[in-house]
């Protein structure tokens, strides 16, 4: 196979990879906020059950967690799995991973935040919510840019571990392709494809972060 | 006519009583300077006034309004339109430019119109001698050009009464001036104040009232002259250790 084709392929599977990496990034960032409320709760059984959960996520193979969500109907339930439901399995896998990882990541942005910025806010008569949403969450934005772009750099190489249920992305491609073709070339111009990718991903949140630095 | 009456508030945190039955009054157009040793209870009290903390006992009543001490949230609310509170370190919000920090509670608590709450806040700035700062942030300024934002900030939303928490230690010598000068200029304008300060001097020459507290307990209280001239064995204690 020359080269043209290959890229072809593997650009072709590099949009299933892009898709993986943009549900997973909106859907956890999401899931993960609402997570680290209940980490953060004033019960102390909800706050002991986000726990749990953040570090089971936190402490298994995503790969294991993948099988998990993909199997789990069959086994548990009897339920007949279709294709398609392989790459839902990998989005729903992929969210509840990371959403752990970003509800720490909020969590120690939060618990960053003086004491006296709530108490500020409380006596100039802003309620909790008000508080939070006004004068908490803009600087917890802030802070949380730096690891939260290290999360992301992450979860573009990670997305490769899609190949584990078959699901057609990149790096599952590029295995095919390099089995066919008996070269690593698929393997070297995916490679060089996640770097570029992971360029323009650094450099996004690099310009954020610097549209971000009007305040210290 | 008193704005504030606190009558036997007590407060323990834990098995430390740091508060025990203080009472005190506070009157229209009078300024309230509360001194005493580190520990005997200032901040805690101005923390139970301004509903940061609750008192374990006692009552704390701003005029024609419900107990802070017993009030529920909603009552709260409406207590704390009341008085504003300007903290040792300032807490100004840094993302925030210094006319956001001062017109944002006023619009967005107070519903305010934006371009009055505007102009409202620059003539604050003037006053300050910040008219010049309005756009900048809070950590661009220096430790008394944000302690008066943070006072303007305060004075936005029109308080009746206002306390201090030592406004002034959290600064370098050299700039303490700049912001006694400011309170002083509030006390002329017979703004109401309960002010926490280590400043003798500004206490003796500013306060019309002034409480000595060690603690927990209010050890002396009345006019400057009477309290610094006071043969309380605690205060000349205190006295001579602030002269070294
Ligand atoms: N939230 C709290 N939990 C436990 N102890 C507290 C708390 N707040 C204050 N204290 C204790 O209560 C006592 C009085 O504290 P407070 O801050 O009111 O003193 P202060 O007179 O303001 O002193 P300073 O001049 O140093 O500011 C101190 O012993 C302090 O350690
Ligand atoms: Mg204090």
């Amino acid at each position: 196979m020359d080269i043209g084709t290959i890229t072809q392929k593997l650009l072709e599977g590099s949009v299933v990879s892009l898709e993986i990496f943009a549900v997973t990034l909106v859907g956890a960032l999401i899931l993960g906020l609402l997570l680290c409320f209940v980490r953060m709760s004033r019960f102390m059984i909800l706050r002991i059950i986000a726990k749990i959960y953040i570090s089971i996520m936190r402490g298994t193979p995503l790969m294991l967690q993948l099988f998990v969500v993909y199997f789990g109907p069959y086994y548990l339930f009897h339920i007949e799995l279709s294709p398609s439901y392989k790459l839902i399995a990998v989005f729903i896998g992929f969210v509840l991973n990371y959403a752990a990882y970003f509800a720490e990541i909020y969590r120690s942005g939060i618990e960053g935040i003086p004491e006296g910025q709530y108490e500020a806010a409380t006596i100039l008569g802003y309620s909790k919510v008000q508080t939070f949403r006004y004068i908490i969450m803009p600087q917890v934005f802030k802070r949380i840019i730096p690891p939260v772009t290290n999360e992301t750099i992450t979860l573009i190489k990670d997305t490769s571990l899609a190949f584990t249920l078959a699901v057609a992305e990149m790096f599952t491609i590029a295995k095919q392709v390099a089995a066919a073709d008996r070269t690593v070339t698929a393997f070297v111009i995916a490679g060089v494809i996640y770097y570029i990718f992971n360029l323009l991903v650094a450099g996004a949140f690099a310009k954020l972060e610097k549209k971000m630095s009007y305040y210290k | 006519m008193s704005l504030l009456e606190i009558k036997h508030i007590k407060k323990s945190f834990g098995d430390l009583e740091v508060l025990k039955d203080i009472s005190l009054k506070v009157d229209e157009g009078e300024v309230l300077a509360i001194i005493g040793p580190s520990g005997s209870g200032k901040s805690t009290l101005l923390r139970l006034a301004t509903m940061l903390e609750t008192a374990d006992s006692g009552s704390i009543v701003y005029a024609g309004l419900p107990d802070a001490v017993t009030a529920t949230k909603a009552q709260k609310q409406q207590i704390r339109k009341y008085f504003g509170l300007v903290f040792q370190n300032f807490n100004l919000f840094p993302h925030r430019s210094v006319i956001q920090n001062i017109m944002d509670a006023p619009v967005r608590i107070q519903k305010k119109d934006p371009e009055q709450a505007r102009s409202e806040a620059m003539a604050l700035l003037k006053k300050m001698g910040l008219e010049g700062k309005a756009n900048e942030y809070p950590q661009q300024l220096s430790g008394g050009q944000q302690q008066r934002v943070s006072i303007a900030r305060a004075l936005a939303l029109n308080p009746k009464i206002l306390f201090f928490d030592e406004p002034t230690s959290a600064l370098d010598p050299e700039l303490t001036g700049e912001i006694l000068k400011v309170i002083k200029n509030l006390a002329a304008e017979h703004m109401t104040m309960v002010i926490v300060t280590h400043e003798m001097n500004f206490a003796r020459n500013v306060a019309d009232h002034i409480i000595f507290m060690d603690k927990g307990v209010i050890a002396i209280e009345g006019t400057p002259e009477h309290v610094f001239n006071s043969d309380n064995a605690r205060m000349k204690e205190f006295l001579g250790k602030l002269g070294d």
